[in-house]
């Protein structure tokens, strides 16, 4: 079964689901809508069997790489594989997919279209975390931008236009930036070795000068700072997560915005190691001063969809500063919360979705005391909502600690700050919980709100259960990242034995 | 001085290798054939006939230039190099580039061969200037006196091209400059009756474009002066080495490049292009936006990296400077535009920016580079022009870009195409517009003019601004109320349509078909 084309297949299947479900007649809008699902639950179900065959001890760091010549005179190869990080972000990818093409079970408008781009940009997502040819990866990168385009800006709010452009300049001029250094790294090895590539594999070896690293490391930041997002790129991520479609919004946040963080432990650390020590303080101020700002910004929010996008800002920050803290507990607990937020935040764009779809509105003073009428979508909400605050016995529990824990061993001031953090994660959520759910009802037309239907149930149950079980038994997870985590580490202390910031690293190790 | 000029004196009796430019000597005689057709073939059988010899010649020559192509990776006896007493090149840059002409020629030869809906006619039309059709091929009464000419016209301007790309003689250079030139004159005027633009358009080229090439006589008049010969070959000899203080070398090379970066279409000497890409007939400017584009390149390419290549050091300074110019002026006043074709125009200044990006790179790779952007963007620009000649309401073609909103709504498939268009002009990956950037930028980084790269990356995102807001007036926006119809899906637009968007996917996904053969054209002869 190793020979089988595994990623190729995964990645597959959706492109084929999308021209599948673009050429089926107008009228047979619901088969088309069971047809996408339906392609998308195969390439689950193949990403599962993916996951059997994925061995987290093995030698090498990627498995079931597949390797073709594409563009023989560039050096450009068709070659994917992957590591344990590749291996949890294919995972969510692969399981966000049909939870969200079942949430867009209404959509009304361009029906076919709408399922025919998420699966298009599934394979586009699947892709990114797959490849490692740096030009492939490149590609997908910036593709990935033109359904998400149209998802905003058809199917979006308000002021989807507006949002829909802005998403797009600001990730294709960072992607652009970094193309420059991505063709600087390809030069660099046709001067090292004779013949350019944009094989990841070969990059590695490669050593760069030190001063060109950290030109390169800021061309790959501009990309993946805009992706996650980090504080002064940020602008774009209120606006999309909110006008974009509910199906958009969990897709965004649940994956889109994991490729940043990816990008950071995937290129920009193993590739520049030393400018990444250089830039990790001021990589640890963005990330801290997000957590911050994302949290205290969400607090004021008026528009729930809003307050939600904000939060994001937050937690992303917290992987950041796991990232760039260097210690194995800090970036495996990232990992760990890479993939929780996408769980997380996921769950409450669905389910803040369910409440749009019956209200059309996103204010939170429109709503209030909704417990007492929609008792199911209320204890969804908290769930979730826990699960964002990081309540022990949910998953977001755990990344989160092993993320203070990993900061607090090497810089214990940052640490400490960033713990007050959560005090005002529980502030956010609680108080969006107490304001929508409980008390009295406010609003009379809440009144005969109905409560969560089956298809809506089978939507929001899966992801409500793997909350539970990642916070529950998380230790599956992390032994598949653990690896990936170990490689970076290496990769990091390799041209620095001795850290100079602290003297804890001799006990993590 | 005297041993040049004895050189230059043939001691052999002069031979024609009649079969490497056998296929600028179809193209033209297809051009006489297409003149005798228009004289006595029956009107009514006129397009037909004229259309089948235009096509017919292109394809033949298209055909040959293939087969002459094979020979360049034979080792041995091989038939190509300098022909007809070394006045000619034919060499890999120049049978790529002839291709790529004549590719995109015959893709526009189904355009330009296409008639307006007759229903669309408007009535009256003389006198009225502003809104009446763009479609140049379109009738004037309700018996339509038929602009059959524009194929001998098409032919002719081809054959100057093909001739342009590979002429290794600044006299043969100036004669195929002028026979490419003076039917895009006519051509571009062929609305005048029924447009006051096309007119001005006309006139505007006419008189800006003698200027341009008056500017390149001189230059060469100034280098044949240095040199005592205008084979580009002799010329290189005797600037040999760069001695900094040669009035007659660099004046005459300083404005050689004013006549060509003109047709290019470069800042500062683009005021032409907006002007004429608006009041040309779509089709026409179709021809023109692809084909010229091309020409000029090979041109500029091989006077640059055949004669000056040892003088670059001087000339690429200036290069760059006029690259940046091009990208930040083209993109931003696009931005500003209102019009598609005005719009396209605009981005076709800042495209031109990019494909000098690689010319300054002045390299292999540069070349190369540059050989595919042309061809790549060639058929992403037929195609989007073509779209424009479907997009129409009771006055002909509503190229306001009001005009286009909500056209999603009525005919999602034509808003898709031109969307898909848009979005290779913007580069996005899997689009030979992507590749074609990624290329030139990869060897403007090799050739250490890395503030190109940086200058293209930052004008491309400004580009995308204006690609972005036709879709969302396309897409996101409600159909107004008095919107355009989209025209019935004709044959001949179709196969046009058709073949751009298979080149733009297949250049786009595998580029390494052309690559290939860009990457084994890059050696020009000296």
């Amino acid at each position: 079964m190793k020979d089988f084309p595994w990623l190729t297949a995964i990645g597959v299947v959706p492109l084929v689901g999308a021209l599948a479900v673009s050429l089926m007649p107008a009228s047979r809008l619901r088969l088309a809508k069971q047809l996408a699902i339906a392609f998308s639950l195969v390439s689950l179900a193949l990403t599962i069997g993916m996951i059997t065959q994925f061995e987290s001890g093995a030698a090498e760091q990627f498995q079931l790489v597949e390797q073709h010549q594409w563009i023989k005179a560039f050096g450009i190869q068709y070659k994917v594989g992957v590591d344990g990080l590749a291996l949890v972000l294919i995972a969510l990818t692969a399981f966000l997919v049909p939870v969200v093409l079942l949430a867009s079970w209404n959509v009304d408008n361009k029906v076919k279209s709408y399922f025919a781009l998420i699966l298009l940009l599934e394979t586009a997502m699947i892709g990114v975390f797959a490849a490692i040819d740096v030009f492939l990866f490149y590609a997908l990168f910036e593709v990935m931008l033109v359904p998400m385009y149209f998802l905003i800006g058809v199917w979006g709010g308000e002021r989807r236009v507006y949002a829909a452009v802005k998403f797009f300049l600001y990730t294709l001029l960072a992607g652009l930036l970094m193309l420059v250094a991505v063709l600087t790294m390809y030069f660099l090895t046709r001067d090292a070795a004779g013949a350019g590539t944009f094989d990841y594999e070969q990059w590695l070896t490669l050593d760069v000068a030190r001063n060109t690293q950290r030109w390169l490391f800021l061309g790959f930041f501009v990309a993946f700072a805009v992706k996650v997002p980090l504080f002064p790129f940020h602008t774009w991520l209120p606006d999309a997560h909110t006008e974009a479609p509910t199906g958009g919004s969990v897709l965004l946040a649940g994956v889109m915005l994991k490729i940043g963080t990816f990008g950071f432990m995937r290129y920009s650390i193993p590739l520049f190691p030393e400018a990444s020590r250089y830039f990790a303080p001021m990589m640890m101020g963005l990330g801290l001063f997000g957590i911050f700002y994302g949290a205290l910004v969400a607090i004021v929010q008026k528009d729930i969809k809003r307050l939600v996008a904000y939060t994001s800002i937050a937690h992303l920050g917290f992987i950041i500063l796991g990232t760039f803290a260097f210690t194995r507990q800090g970036q495996s607990g990232a990992v760990l919360y890479m993939v929780n937020h996408g769980l997380s935040t996921g769950a409450l764009f669905l389910i803040i979705g369910f409440l749009y779809e019956r209200r059309h509105t996103r204010l939170i003073e429109e709503y209030g005391g909704l417990r007492s009428v929609v008792p199911v979508l209320a204890a969804t909400f908290l769930v979730a909502g826990l699960s964002s605050l990081a309540l022990p016995g949910l998953n977001g529990f755990v990344s989160e600690f092993l993320v203070l824990l990993g900061t607090y061993s090497r810089h214990p001031v940052l640490g400490i700050i960033a713990t007050f953090g959560i005090i005002l994660a529980a502030l956010y959520i609680l108080v969006a919980y107490q304001r929508t759910m409980q008390g009295p009802v406010t609003v009379e037309a809440n009144r005969g709100m109905a409560d969560l239907d089956l298809r809506e149930k089978l939507v929001i149950a899966p992801v409500l259960l793997v909350i539970i079980v990642l916070g529950v038994y998380p230790a599956p997870v992390l032994r598949v990242i653990e690896p990936s985590v170990q490689r970076v580490m290496e990769r990091v202390e390799k041209t620095d034995p001795a850290p100079t910031i602290e003297s804890a690293t001799g006990e993590q190790k | 001085m005297t041993a040049v000029l004895a050189q230059a004196q043939p001691l052999q009796a002069p031979s024609i290798h009649y079969l490497a430019i056998s296929p600028m000597l179809v193209v033209f005689g297809a051009a006489i054939v297409g003149v005798l057709v228009e004289a006595f073939v029956p009107q009514r059988s006129r397009r037909v006939a004229g259309l089948a010899v235009a096509l017919g010649g292109v394809l033949a020559a298209l055909g040959l230039v293939v087969f002459l192509a094979q020979d360049l990776n034979s080792a041995t006896d091989p038939m190509l190099g300098l022909v007809a007493r070394d006045a000619i090149a034919v060499d890999g840059p120049a049978l790529f580039l002839q291709a790529a002409i004549l590719a995109l020629a015959a893709t526009s030869l189904l355009l330009l061969a296409e008639r307006a809906p007759a229903d669309r006619v408007p009535a009256a039309v003389d006198g009225d200037v502003a809104a009446t059709s763009a479609r140049g091929l379109a009738s004037l009464r309700a018996l339509p006196p038929e602009h059959t000419e524009i194929f001998p016209l098409t032919l002719f301007a081809v054959g100057g091209m093909l001739l342009f790309v590979s002429a290794h003689n600044l006299i043969v250079m100036f004669v195929a400059l002028e026979i490419l030139s003076l039917p895009l004159y006519l051509l571009s005027g062929l609305a005048r009756r029924r447009r006051l633009l096309s007119q001005e358009a006309a006139v505007k080229y006419f008189l800006l474009g003698a200027f341009s090439s008056a500017f390149f006589l001189y230059g060469v008049a100034l280098l044949y002066g240095f040199a005592g010969s205008v084979s580009l070959t002799a010329i290189r000899d005797a600037a040999g080495q760069p001695s900094g203080d040669d009035p007659l070398l660099y004046a005459g090379l300083a404005l050689l490049g004013v006549g060509l970066l003109f047709k290019v279409g470069a800042v500062p000497f683009h005021s032409w292009t907006p002007d004429v890409y608006q009041g040309a007939p779509t089709p026409v400017t179709a021809f023109m936006a692809a084909c010229t584009k091309v020409a000029a390149f090979g041109a500029l390419l091989r006077v640059l990296l055949v004669t000056f290549y040892n003088l670059r050091g001087d000339w690429r300074p200036a290069i760059g400077a006029v690259a940046v110019l091009t990208m930040v002026v083209g993109a931003v006043i696009a931005v500003t535009q209102t019009d598609v074709k005005r719009m396209l125009a605009y981005s076709s200044i800042a495209h031109a920016g990019f494909i000098l990006t690689g010319v300054a790179a002045s390299s292999r790779r540069g070349l190369s580079s540059s050989m595919f952007y042309l061809l790549a963007y060639g058929f992403i620009v037929i195609g989007a022009f073509g779209v424009v000649t479907l997009v129409r309401d009771a006055d002909g073609e509503a190229t306001h870009l009001s005009k286009w909103q909500g056209l999603g709504r009525r005919s999602p498939a034509v808003a898709g195409l031109f969307a898909f268009f848009l979005f290779a002009l913007a580069g996005i990956p899997f689009t030979s517009g992507f590749f074609g950037k990624f290329a030139v930028w990869g060897a403007a980084v090799d050739g250490g003019v890395t503030y190109l790269v940086i200058v293209g990356v930052v004008t491309s995102a400004v580009a995308a601004f204006f690609y972005a807001r036709v879709v969302v007036m396309m897409f996101f926006q409600e159909p107004a109320a008095d919107g355009p119809e989209v025209a019935r899906l004709r044959p001949l637009t179709s196969a046009a349509l058709g073949v751009c968007l298979a080149a733009t996917i297949v250049l786009g996904v595998v580029p390494e078909l052309v690559v290939d053969i860009a990457g084994r054209s890059e050696l020009f002869v000296r």
